[in-house]
């Protein structure tokens, strides 16, 4: 086997795994707060990565700077439905959540459908094929912004969530939803903002794709399929177990592509998840033992 | 100050608060005794508007609470220090207290309150930026008791302070109870420890099986013969 192939892939599974990391971090960070699975994630990333190619198209704006109007665009429809279905269905039992969730990702589907139309679209930008060397490594230049900016908004999730007043109620309600109501925080409007965060996070991962793949409604299924994987991985609801899982899948996923068709590639992914629930059902920075 | 007006509350079918009526006026300690599962936390939590009554009124100061949310009754001033803490245990002691201070009020005031509840407890101070969670219990309790004051109370409502605590910490929280109602707090203390909290309170109120049954002053009620028997085994 080849050395230097496995180190170019590991490099280019680590730059993807950056954008994982981020579409986890918002599955992970709803879940945690709200205990809800938002099923919705793949058509929410799909929205982000339309919402930047229709910017796109219409104003000339790189989908590397408005990831931004993704993140923005993606908070307000995630406070919406929090606000018209997840807060609704908080307290059901999850098989009866699952419904709803389904639901909410079937309407949002096809409503890119009829937007934008079933065909893909293959965008390009002027630096889609540049690349840039780093010893005998070959680093993509879309795939390298990518990354650096979907740890940079994952590091504007973790300040905000330390840091503002907002974050810390967010946290607080995690923790324990009864003292959060005693102390007269406004949980709905925290619950929220949390799901709209979690949104913010998909949408802006959607636009940041958006140089790297064809985007079609459905592009986002394996992207949701794959946050799965990663969100057991690292523990249900604990966020650096979502961001060293993303990296973890996305190098797992390209260098397993050595050994089997890249068609495949969730065969690794899912084979990691079952491997874990397995030998390590709370994941990898799971706490208790739930 | 609070008038509560024949309040009825249910969990599901089951009836646990009937016709339960009493007043807390301003300035007093008030204690509410009974025994487990009488319904003393379920009538706080209906104070707090975390539980809604089926029937029945809560006024305070002449405001209908009971129509109200637990934010805006907390940001008039009603706040509760909750039976079994409820703190947030991966927040620091001082996330813990900053976020009993979210409304203007208390906002503004939040740094003199925070130098009053480390002067009443020192020990709070110097675990500031230790986990919550990691508390030992009697510092849970000052934390909770801390995180109340933080809200800015004039009635503050405390549901069993004492619980699990060793007899001198006990003595001390107490105290600080004390304290606290001398610097203009109301108080409506909920106890198991009923000797304890009818000598420190003015009125007290006796709840058996969802109902009030007895009302008289901390000595009165003391003095009882069906509450020596009953509740201090006399
Ligand atoms: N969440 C709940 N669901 C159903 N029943 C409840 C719930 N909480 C309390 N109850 C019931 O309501 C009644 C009153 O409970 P409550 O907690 O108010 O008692 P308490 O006076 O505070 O008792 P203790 O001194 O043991 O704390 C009890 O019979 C209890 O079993
Ligand atoms: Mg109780």
């Amino acid at each position: 086997m080849d050395l230097n192939l496995v180190l170019q892939l590991a490099t280019s599974g680590f730059l993807l795994g950056g954008v994982y990391s981020l579409i986890a971090l918002g599955l992970s960070l709803i879940f945690g707060v709200m205990k809800v699975i938002n099923f919705a994630h793949g058509a929410m990333l799909v929205w982000g990565m339309y919402i930047a190619f229709t910017l796109m198209n219409w104003t000339g704006i790189d989908p590397f700077f408005s990831f931004v109007a993704s993140a923005g665009g993606l908070f307000v429809l995630g406070y919406f439905i929090q606000r018209t279905v997840v807060n609704r269905i908080m307290t059901f039992h999850e098989a009866m959540q699952v419904i709803a969730m389904v639901g909410v990702m079937m309407i949002l589907e096809n409503m890119a459908q009829l937007i934008w139309g079933p065909d893909p679209h293959s965008p390009h930008t002027r630096y889609s094929l540049s690349t840039i060397w780093l010893g005998s490594v070959m680093i993509d230049i879309p795939r390298l912004f990518a990354f650096l900016l979907a740890i940079l908004m994952a590091a504007a999730v973790f300040v905000f969530l330390k840091y503002t007043d907002i974050g810390k109620s967010i946290r607080a309600s995690a923790d324990n939803r009864i003292g959060a109501l005693i102390v007269g925080t406004n949980v709905n409007r925290v619950y929220a903002v949390c799901f709209g965060v979690g949104a913010a996070c998909v949408g802006a991962a959607g636009s940041l794709l958006v140089p790297l793949m064809p985007i079609s409604p459905h592009t986002g299924f394996p992207f949701k399929l794959t946050s799965f994987a990663i969100v057991i991985l690292g523990g249900m609801g604990s966020l650096p177990g979502a961001m060293i899982g993303g990296l973890i899948i996305g190098v797992a996923e390209s260098v397993g592509s050595v050994f089997i068709p890249s068609s495949l590639k969730q065969i690794i992914s899912f084979g990691i998840m079952i491997l874990i629930l397995l030998l390590r059902p709370q994941g990898l920075f799971g706490g208790k033992g739930s | 100050m609070l008038r509560v007006n024949g309040i009825d509350v249910f969990y599901g079918d089951l009836h646990a608060l009937r016709n339960v009526s009493f007043e807390v006026h301003p300035k007093e300690i008030i204690s509410m005794v009974g025994s487990n599962g009488a319904g003393k936390s379920t009538t706080l939590m209906t104070l707090s508007g975390i539980l809604k009554s089926k029937v029945g009124e809560v006024f305070f100061n002449d405001h209908p609470i009971h129509l109200c949310s637990s934010s805006q009754i907390v940001a008039m001033g009603v706040v509760q220090v909750p039976e079994g803490r409820q703190l947030f245990p991966s927040l620091t002691v001082l996330e813990n207290l900053e976020m009993g201070a979210r409304f203007s009020k208390a906002k503004k005031a939040k740094k003199k309150t925070m130098e009053w509840v480390f002067q009443l407890f020192p020990r709070l101070q110097e675990r500031r930026y230790q986990l919550a969670g990691t508390l030992s219990g009697g510092e849970q309790q000052m934390l909770a008791i801390g995180r109340g004051l933080m809200s800015c109370p004039t009635l503050m409502m405390l549901d069993e302070p004492s619980l699990g605590l060793s007899p001198i910490l006990v003595k001390t929280i107490f105290d600080i109870i004390k304290e606290i109602n001398e610097q203009g707090t109301t108080i409506l203390l909920v106890e198991q420890n009923i000797f304890h909290s009818l000598t420190l309170s003015h009125r007290g109120y006796v709840l058996e099986n969802g109902s009030i049954a007895m009302s008289g002053t901390g000595q009165e009620l003391l003095k009882n013969q069906h509450i020596r028997q009953s509740y201090l085994g006399l």
